[in-house]
């Protein structure tokens, strides 16, 4: 799976890590002051931990097809919780629904509390 | 033009000036923006637009070359956040609530990346964006997207917002 991440110049950019652990695929993403949003919080950007929930369901869909051509974002929806101060958050998808053209996928990240999430997202993606 | 709209004051776009083109005040007090290169293009009432530089970098599917989705996320996010920024009278913590971005079509490669986003509705305490991107023209956007902000959220201290204050006060 990390290839595919090496694969992926955006992933590179962000210095997203995979990690396989009991309950499926995690993806982690190490903080750096070059992704603060708020520099007083700080917080990380919105727009990275967007692109951060969108990269979770990319890599999820992946690692469900194997290879293959990259599934093609519709639409993606976050919601953010709480800000994510200075530490590295972590993400997981959920694929809810695999059909033959679409898949729906839920993403949820959290920092140092899984129950206390800070941004989660909602994808769909067209396969083929 | 209705007439009712003619006796309407000019309304006051407080922090407009700070965020223009030659003022990058936001973004440049914005580190994520600085490293992606992000640049205020235009600000007016109530709206912004941002430009993305195209790089290598950013590519999400290396096989077509087009840029990843969250690149843009971001783009429109911070596009968003200047909208709101100048459709407040004064200025308040601007925090992202939900953002929905729709993928129309791949962004062309090579290409500088434009968002423009507009304030629609403003309430005291949540502010609605709609904005679009584009590469060539803004009447072909590859995206389109719907946000909202909530006001207040937070009281920081940051240099922009210190930046802000000062210039408020001369």
């Amino acid at each position: 799976m990390n290839r595919i991440v090496d694969a992926i110049p955006y992933a590179r950019f962000l210095g997203v890590e995979v990690e396989r652990t009991d309950g499926g695929l995690e993806c982690v993403l190490p903080f750096r002051q070059e992704l603060v949003g708020n520099a007083a919080l700080p917080a990380v950007h919105g727009g990275v931990l967007g692109a951060f929930l969108e990269l979770t369901a990319l890599l999820r869909l992946l690692d469900e097809s194997g290879s293959g051509p990259v599934p093609k974002p519709i639409t993606f929806s976050i919601d953010y919780l709480r800000s994510a101060g200075p530490s590295a958050t972590r993400a997981r998808a959920e694929i809810f629904k695999l059909g033959r053209r679409i898949a729906n996928v839920r993403v949820v990240a959290w920092q140092d509390d899984r129950n206390r999430p800070v941004v989660a997202g909602n994808g769909k993606f067209l396969l083929s | 033009m209705p007439a009712d709209e003619s006796s309407t004051p000019p309304r006051r776009y407080a922090l407009q000036s700070l965020f223009g083109p030659a003022q990058d005040g936001m973004t440049m007090h914005t580190p994520h923006a600085v490293h992606l290169g992000i640049r205020v293009v235009e600000t007016g009432p109530a709206f912004g637009v941002c430009a993305l530089p195209f790089r290598e970098e950013l590519i999400g599917d290396p096989r077509r070359r087009v840029i990843f989705g969250g690149a843009i996320t971001t783009l429109i996010d911070h596009a968003s956040g200047l909208a709101v920024a100048c459709a407040v009278e004064e200025l308040r913590a601007i925090a992202t609530i939900d953002l929905r971005v729709d993928y129309l079509r791949a962004a062309e490669p090579d290409l500088e990346l434009y968002a423009r986003s507009d304030c629609y509705r403003l309430t005291r305490n949540v502010a609605f964006v709609r904005a679009v991107a584009w590469e060539r023209s803004a009447a072909d956007p590859f995206a389109s997207a719907l946000g909202t902000f909530m006001l207040g959220a937070n009281r920081t201290n940051s240099s922009y917002e210190r930046l802000v204050r000062g210039k408020s006060s001369q």
